[in-house]
Protein backbone atom coordinates (compact mmCIF):
# COMPACT_ATOMS: atom_id res chain seq x y z
CA UNK A 1 0.00 0.00 0.00
CA UNK A 2 2.67 2.22 1.11
CA UNK A 3 4.61 1.18 -2.15
CA UNK A 4 1.71 2.52 -4.54
CA UNK A 5 1.43 5.69 -2.73
CA UNK A 6 5.15 6.54 -3.28
CA UNK A 7 4.87 5.64 -7.16
CA UNK A 8 1.95 7.43 -7.57
CA UNK A 9 3.65 10.64 -5.60
CA UNK A 10 6.64 9.87 -7.92
CA UNK A 11 4.91 10.11 -11.10
CA UNK A 12 3.40 13.29 -10.39
CA UNK A 13 7.14 15.08 -9.04
CA UNK A 14 8.06 18.02 -11.28
CA UNK A 15 10.24 17.81 -13.39
CA UNK A 16 12.52 20.87 -14.81
CA UNK A 17 9.65 21.51 -17.82
CA UNK A 18 6.91 21.72 -14.89
CA UNK A 19 8.75 24.93 -13.65
CA UNK A 20 9.36 26.14 -17.18
CA UNK A 21 5.52 26.10 -17.92
CA UNK A 22 4.91 27.76 -14.65
CA UNK A 23 6.82 30.64 -16.76
CA UNK A 24 4.02 30.99 -19.10
CA UNK A 25 6.31 30.34 -22.01
CA UNK A 26 4.05 31.51 -24.65
CA UNK A 27 3.99 34.88 -22.94
CA UNK A 28 7.60 35.16 -22.58
CA UNK A 29 8.22 34.96 -26.28
CA UNK A 30 5.55 37.14 -26.94
CA UNK A 31 7.61 39.50 -24.16
CA UNK A 32 11.14 39.02 -26.02
CA UNK A 33 9.68 39.54 -29.50
CA UNK A 34 8.39 43.00 -28.97
CA UNK A 35 11.21 43.88 -25.79
CA UNK A 36 13.66 43.16 -28.99
CA UNK A 37 11.84 45.93 -31.34
CA UNK A 38 11.51 47.87 -28.68
CA UNK A 39 15.04 48.13 -28.07
CA UNK A 40 16.47 47.76 -31.68
CA UNK A 41 14.18 50.43 -32.91
CA UNK A 42 15.44 53.09 -30.05
CA UNK A 43 18.20 55.25 -31.74
CA UNK A 44 20.74 54.27 -29.55
CA UNK A 45 22.97 51.12 -30.01
CA UNK A 46 23.56 48.42 -27.49
CA UNK A 47 25.94 46.41 -26.69
CA UNK A 48 25.37 42.50 -27.91
CA UNK A 49 26.06 40.86 -24.60
CA UNK A 50 24.10 44.22 -22.58
CA UNK A 51 21.56 43.48 -24.92
CA UNK A 52 21.22 39.72 -24.99
CA UNK A 53 21.71 39.77 -20.82
CA UNK A 54 19.42 42.59 -20.20
CA UNK A 55 15.87 40.95 -22.58
CA UNK A 56 16.58 37.81 -20.63
CA UNK A 57 16.33 39.10 -17.56
CA UNK A 58 13.01 40.98 -18.85
CA UNK A 59 11.94 37.30 -19.96
CA UNK A 60 12.62 35.94 -16.32
CA UNK A 61 10.60 38.82 -15.08
CA UNK A 62 7.87 38.52 -17.32
CA UNK A 63 8.13 34.26 -16.61
CA UNK A 64 7.82 35.18 -12.39
CA UNK A 65 5.02 37.31 -13.01
CA UNK A 66 3.56 34.19 -14.85
CA UNK A 67 4.01 32.17 -11.93
CA UNK A 68 2.70 34.20 -9.38
CA UNK A 69 -1.01 34.56 -11.39
CA UNK A 70 -0.44 30.48 -11.83
CA UNK A 71 -0.25 30.54 -7.78
CA UNK A 72 -2.92 33.10 -7.62
CA UNK A 73 -5.19 31.96 -9.99
CA UNK A 74 -4.84 27.94 -9.36
CA UNK A 75 -8.63 27.78 -8.41
CA UNK A 76 -10.31 29.07 -11.38
CA UNK A 77 -7.34 26.90 -13.30
CA UNK A 78 -8.52 23.99 -12.12
CA UNK A 79 -11.96 24.55 -13.29
CA UNK A 80 -11.33 26.21 -17.39
CA UNK A 81 -10.44 23.49 -19.67
CA UNK A 82 -8.02 25.85 -21.41
CA UNK A 83 -6.10 25.78 -18.43
CA UNK A 84 -6.37 22.78 -16.63
CA UNK A 85 -3.51 21.21 -17.32
CA UNK A 86 -1.15 23.87 -15.99
CA UNK A 87 1.53 22.75 -13.19
CA UNK A 88 -0.65 23.46 -10.73
CA UNK A 89 -3.78 22.30 -11.16
CA UNK A 90 -2.61 19.12 -12.94
CA UNK A 91 -0.38 18.49 -9.71
CA UNK A 92 2.92 18.69 -10.49
CA UNK A 93 4.05 21.67 -8.91
CA UNK A 94 2.33 22.75 -5.30
CA UNK A 95 1.07 26.54 -4.85
CA UNK A 96 3.77 27.48 -2.49
CA UNK A 97 6.53 26.14 -5.21
CA UNK A 98 4.83 28.14 -7.75
CA UNK A 99 4.86 31.26 -5.11
CA UNK A 100 8.96 30.80 -3.64
CA UNK A 101 9.95 30.58 -7.51
CA UNK A 102 7.80 33.90 -8.61
CA UNK A 103 9.15 35.42 -5.89
CA UNK A 104 12.62 34.29 -6.40
CA UNK A 105 12.62 35.04 -10.15
CA UNK A 106 11.04 38.49 -9.63
CA UNK A 107 13.91 39.88 -7.24
CA UNK A 108 16.74 38.25 -8.82
CA UNK A 109 15.50 39.55 -12.67
CA UNK A 110 14.55 43.28 -11.71
CA UNK A 111 17.96 43.27 -9.52
CA UNK A 112 20.51 41.86 -12.59
CA UNK A 113 17.88 44.13 -15.43
CA UNK A 114 19.20 47.10 -12.97
CA UNK A 115 23.17 45.95 -13.12
CA UNK A 116 23.00 44.96 -17.14
CA UNK A 117 21.05 47.90 -18.24
CA UNK A 118 19.91 50.90 -15.84
CA UNK A 119 18.07 51.36 -13.08
CA UNK A 120 15.05 52.96 -14.89
CA UNK A 121 14.95 49.28 -16.77
CA UNK A 122 15.05 47.90 -13.44
CA UNK A 123 12.22 49.64 -12.05
CA UNK A 124 9.70 49.65 -14.60
CA UNK A 125 10.45 45.40 -14.54
CA UNK A 126 9.70 45.73 -11.47
CA UNK A 127 6.33 47.82 -11.45
CA UNK A 128 5.24 45.88 -14.48
CA UNK A 129 5.62 42.47 -12.22
CA UNK A 130 3.72 44.48 -9.28
CA UNK A 131 0.94 45.95 -11.89
CA UNK A 132 0.31 42.12 -13.57
CA UNK A 133 -0.07 40.23 -10.40
CA UNK A 134 -1.54 42.98 -7.59
CA UNK A 135 -3.79 45.54 -8.93
CA UNK A 136 -4.49 42.98 -12.36
CA UNK A 137 -4.61 38.99 -10.91
CA UNK A 138 -5.42 40.23 -7.18
CA UNK A 139 -7.58 43.12 -7.08
CA UNK A 140 -9.76 43.44 -10.54
CA UNK A 141 -9.39 40.02 -12.89
CA UNK A 142 -12.47 38.75 -10.77
CA UNK A 143 -14.02 41.90 -10.11
CA UNK A 144 -14.39 43.43 -13.36
CA UNK A 145 -15.29 42.72 -17.14
CA UNK A 146 -12.69 45.75 -17.52
CA UNK A 147 -10.10 42.75 -16.17
CA UNK A 148 -8.72 42.54 -19.88
CA UNK A 149 -7.96 46.03 -20.69
CA UNK A 150 -5.80 46.27 -17.46
CA UNK A 151 -4.22 43.08 -18.02
CA UNK A 152 -3.23 44.27 -21.63
CA UNK A 153 -1.70 47.12 -19.77
CA UNK A 154 1.03 45.01 -18.11
CA UNK A 155 1.86 42.76 -21.38
CA UNK A 156 2.05 46.16 -22.87
CA UNK A 157 5.11 47.29 -21.00
CA UNK A 158 8.09 44.85 -22.61
CA UNK A 159 8.75 46.88 -25.73
CA UNK A 160 8.89 50.68 -23.73
CA UNK A 161 11.50 48.62 -21.19
CA UNK A 162 13.10 47.41 -24.02
CA UNK A 163 13.93 50.96 -25.62
CA UNK A 164 14.87 51.93 -21.84
CA UNK A 165 16.92 49.24 -22.01
CA UNK A 166 19.07 51.22 -24.96
CA UNK A 167 18.32 54.37 -24.42
CA UNK A 168 17.84 54.72 -20.06
CA UNK A 169 14.95 57.13 -21.10
CA UNK A 170 11.07 57.37 -21.64
CA UNK A 171 10.06 59.05 -25.25
CA UNK A 172 6.59 59.00 -27.22
CA UNK A 173 7.66 56.04 -29.69
CA UNK A 174 8.08 52.97 -27.07
CA UNK A 175 4.30 54.49 -26.07
CA UNK A 176 3.22 54.04 -29.17
CA UNK A 177 4.44 50.49 -29.35
CA UNK A 178 2.57 49.90 -25.43
CA UNK A 179 -0.33 51.58 -26.82
CA UNK A 180 -0.65 49.46 -30.21
CA UNK A 181 -0.31 46.55 -27.58
CA UNK A 182 -2.69 47.93 -25.28
CA UNK A 183 -5.49 48.60 -27.14
CA UNK A 184 -4.80 45.24 -29.71
CA UNK A 185 -5.57 42.55 -26.44
CA UNK A 186 -9.08 43.29 -25.45
CA UNK A 187 -10.89 42.52 -29.17
CA UNK A 188 -8.09 39.70 -29.14
CA UNK A 189 -9.00 38.19 -25.30
CA UNK A 190 -12.94 39.00 -26.50
CA UNK A 191 -12.91 36.90 -29.29
CA UNK A 192 -11.62 34.18 -27.50
CA UNK A 193 -14.40 34.74 -24.88
CA UNK A 194 -16.94 34.58 -27.41
CA UNK A 195 -15.89 30.81 -28.82
CA UNK A 196 -14.34 29.70 -25.19
CA UNK A 197 -17.57 30.90 -23.25
CA UNK A 198 -17.83 27.97 -20.78
CA UNK A 199 -14.66 27.99 -19.63
CA UNK A 200 -15.12 31.71 -18.08
CA UNK A 201 -18.62 31.29 -16.87
CA UNK A 202 -17.53 28.36 -15.14
CA UNK A 203 -14.88 29.76 -13.29
CA UNK A 204 -17.06 32.84 -12.30
CA UNK A 205 -14.22 35.37 -14.21
CA UNK A 206 -16.32 38.30 -15.11
CA UNK A 207 -16.15 38.57 -18.54
CA UNK A 208 -17.49 40.93 -20.51
CA UNK A 209 -19.45 37.75 -22.42
CA UNK A 210 -20.41 36.87 -19.01
CA UNK A 211 -21.60 40.41 -17.28
CA UNK A 212 -22.56 42.40 -19.85
CA UNK A 213 -23.92 39.84 -23.02
CA UNK A 214 -22.25 38.86 -26.08
CA UNK A 215 -24.20 41.08 -28.05
CA UNK A 216 -22.07 43.97 -25.93
CA UNK A 217 -18.76 42.22 -26.32
CA UNK A 218 -19.76 42.23 -30.19
CA UNK A 219 -20.25 45.69 -30.02
CA UNK A 220 -16.67 46.34 -27.90
CA UNK A 221 -14.59 44.49 -30.44
CA UNK A 222 -15.42 46.18 -33.50
CA UNK A 223 -15.33 49.68 -31.18
CA UNK A 224 -11.76 48.90 -29.74
CA UNK A 225 -10.65 47.26 -33.68
CA UNK A 226 -11.65 51.45 -35.05
CA UNK A 227 -9.48 52.97 -32.12
CA UNK A 228 -6.56 50.77 -32.75
CA UNK A 229 -6.75 51.37 -36.61
CA UNK A 230 -6.51 54.57 -36.15
CA UNK A 231 -3.73 54.28 -33.61
CA UNK A 232 -1.53 51.61 -35.75
CA UNK A 233 -1.87 53.30 -39.17
CA UNK A 234 -0.82 56.72 -37.34
CA UNK A 235 2.12 55.26 -35.57
CA UNK A 236 3.59 54.68 -39.68
CA UNK A 237 4.13 58.46 -39.44
CA UNK A 238 5.93 58.46 -35.98
CA UNK A 239 9.95 58.02 -36.36
CA UNK A 240 9.64 54.11 -35.88
CA UNK A 241 7.20 53.96 -39.08
CA UNK A 242 7.67 54.18 -42.56
CA UNK A 243 6.69 52.75 -46.51
CA UNK A 244 6.96 49.14 -44.92
CA UNK A 245 5.22 49.69 -41.53
CA UNK A 246 2.94 52.02 -43.64
CA UNK A 247 1.84 49.16 -45.90
CA UNK A 248 2.05 46.66 -43.31
CA UNK A 249 -0.67 48.52 -41.29
CA UNK A 250 -2.87 49.11 -44.36
CA UNK A 251 -3.73 45.87 -44.94
CA UNK A 252 -3.74 43.87 -41.99
CA UNK A 253 -5.90 46.86 -40.45
CA UNK A 254 -8.29 46.29 -43.36
CA UNK A 255 -8.53 42.78 -43.01
CA UNK A 256 -9.05 42.65 -38.80
CA UNK A 257 -11.75 45.68 -39.36
CA UNK A 258 -13.37 43.41 -41.90
CA UNK A 259 -13.40 41.12 -38.88
CA UNK A 260 -14.74 43.11 -36.03
CA UNK A 261 -16.79 43.72 -38.53
CA UNK A 262 -18.79 40.06 -39.30
CA UNK A 263 -18.21 39.57 -35.83
CA UNK A 264 -20.71 42.55 -35.05
CA UNK A 265 -22.99 41.74 -38.06
CA UNK A 266 -23.43 38.25 -36.34
CA UNK A 267 -25.72 36.98 -33.62
CA UNK A 268 -25.18 33.94 -31.61
CA UNK A 269 -27.47 31.84 -34.14
CA UNK A 270 -25.17 32.67 -36.88
CA UNK A 271 -21.98 31.99 -35.10
CA UNK A 272 -23.53 28.78 -33.30
CA UNK A 273 -24.49 27.59 -37.10
CA UNK A 274 -20.73 27.83 -37.71
CA UNK A 275 -19.55 26.95 -34.40
CA UNK A 276 -18.02 30.65 -34.60
CA UNK A 277 -15.64 30.80 -37.87
CA UNK A 278 -15.65 34.45 -38.02
CA UNK A 279 -14.84 34.54 -34.06
CA UNK A 280 -11.95 32.16 -34.58
CA UNK A 281 -10.97 33.78 -38.00
CA UNK A 282 -10.31 36.98 -36.07
CA UNK A 283 -8.65 35.07 -32.99
CA UNK A 284 -5.77 34.19 -35.24
CA UNK A 285 -5.65 36.95 -37.12
CA UNK A 286 -5.19 38.99 -34.52
CA UNK A 287 -1.81 37.08 -34.07
CA UNK A 288 -0.50 37.61 -37.09
CA UNK A 289 -1.47 41.07 -36.42
CA UNK A 290 0.64 42.01 -33.65
CA UNK A 291 3.56 40.36 -35.07
CA UNK A 292 3.49 41.76 -38.34
CA UNK A 293 3.30 45.40 -36.97
CA UNK A 294 5.88 44.97 -34.81
CA UNK A 295 8.19 42.90 -37.30
CA UNK A 296 7.65 45.91 -39.66
CA UNK A 297 8.46 47.96 -36.86
CA UNK A 298 11.84 45.95 -36.77
CA UNK A 299 12.38 46.02 -40.73
CA UNK A 300 11.89 50.07 -40.62
CA UNK A 301 14.44 50.06 -37.62
CA UNK A 302 16.72 47.35 -39.69
CA UNK A 303 16.90 49.30 -42.70
CA UNK A 304 17.49 53.13 -40.98
CA UNK A 305 21.40 51.99 -41.11
CA UNK A 306 21.30 51.70 -45.36
CA UNK A 307 19.56 54.72 -45.54
CA UNK A 308 16.04 53.39 -46.45
CA UNK A 309 14.53 53.10 -43.14
CA UNK A 310 11.49 55.17 -41.84
CA UNK A 311 10.65 58.43 -44.03
CA UNK B 1 23.03 -9.57 -3.27
CA UNK B 2 22.31 -8.00 -6.64
CA UNK B 3 22.26 -4.82 -7.09
CA UNK B 4 19.47 -3.32 -6.91
CA UNK B 5 18.25 -1.05 -10.38
CA UNK B 6 17.92 2.63 -10.14
CA UNK B 7 14.74 3.59 -9.14
CA UNK B 8 12.33 5.88 -11.71
CA UNK B 9 12.80 8.82 -8.95
CA UNK B 10 16.62 8.73 -9.18
CA UNK B 11 16.38 9.44 -12.99
CA UNK B 12 13.97 12.03 -12.80
CA UNK B 13 15.50 13.95 -10.02
CA UNK B 14 18.80 13.50 -11.69
CA UNK B 15 17.18 15.35 -14.80
CA UNK B 16 15.66 18.35 -12.43
CA UNK B 17 19.05 18.61 -10.82
CA UNK B 18 21.48 18.38 -13.63
CA UNK B 19 19.18 21.39 -14.93
CA UNK B 20 19.58 23.52 -12.15
CA UNK B 21 23.04 22.97 -11.95
CA UNK B 22 23.25 24.02 -16.23
CA UNK B 23 21.16 27.33 -15.62
CA UNK B 24 23.49 28.10 -12.29
CA UNK B 25 26.42 27.77 -14.30
CA UNK B 26 25.25 29.56 -17.37
CA UNK B 27 24.06 32.42 -14.78
CA UNK B 28 27.79 32.38 -13.45
CA UNK B 29 29.42 32.65 -16.86
CA UNK B 30 26.67 35.36 -17.86
CA UNK B 31 27.64 37.27 -15.02
CA UNK B 32 31.00 37.18 -15.88
CA UNK B 33 30.59 37.89 -19.46
CA UNK B 34 28.46 40.79 -18.45
CA UNK B 35 31.24 42.60 -15.77
CA UNK B 36 34.03 41.79 -18.79
CA UNK B 37 31.98 43.47 -21.19
CA UNK B 38 30.91 46.15 -18.78
CA UNK B 39 34.34 47.40 -17.98
CA UNK B 40 36.35 47.25 -21.34
CA UNK B 41 33.31 48.81 -22.96
CA UNK B 42 33.86 51.81 -20.55
CA UNK B 43 36.64 54.05 -19.78
CA UNK B 44 36.43 52.04 -16.10
CA UNK B 45 39.83 52.89 -14.35
CA UNK B 46 41.09 51.85 -10.92
CA UNK B 47 40.46 54.33 -8.37
CA UNK B 48 44.12 56.30 -8.74
CA UNK B 49 44.20 56.65 -4.87
CA UNK B 50 44.24 52.94 -4.47
CA UNK B 51 46.25 49.88 -4.75
CA UNK B 52 47.91 49.38 -8.36
CA UNK B 53 46.08 52.26 -10.30
CA UNK B 54 47.74 54.43 -7.63
CA UNK B 55 51.18 53.20 -8.46
CA UNK B 56 50.92 53.22 -12.42
CA UNK B 57 49.60 56.68 -11.81
CA UNK B 58 53.01 57.52 -9.69
CA UNK B 59 55.20 56.08 -12.98
CA UNK B 60 56.23 52.64 -11.32
CA UNK B 61 55.69 50.21 -9.06
CA UNK B 62 58.18 50.61 -6.94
Amino acid sequence: MTDMTNTQSFENEAQLGDYYALLKPRVMQLVVFTAVVGMLAAPVAVNPVVGFASILFLAIGAGASGALNMWWDADIDAVMKRTLKRPIPAGKVTPQAALYLGVALSGLSVMMLALSANLLAGFMLAFTIFFYVVPYSMWLKRSTPQNIVIGGAAGAFPPVIGWIIATGNFALEPWLMFALIFMWTPPHFWALALFMRNDYDDANVPMLTVTHGRRVTRNHILGYTVLLTVLAVGTAFSSIGGWVYLATALVLNALFLKGAYDIWRRDEEMSEADNFAAERKFFRLSLWYLFAHFSAILIEAGLKPFGLGGW
Amino acid sequence: MALRPEHEIHTRRKGLNIGVGLMLGAFVLLVMLLTFTKITSTDFRIPASQGVGAQIDEGGTN
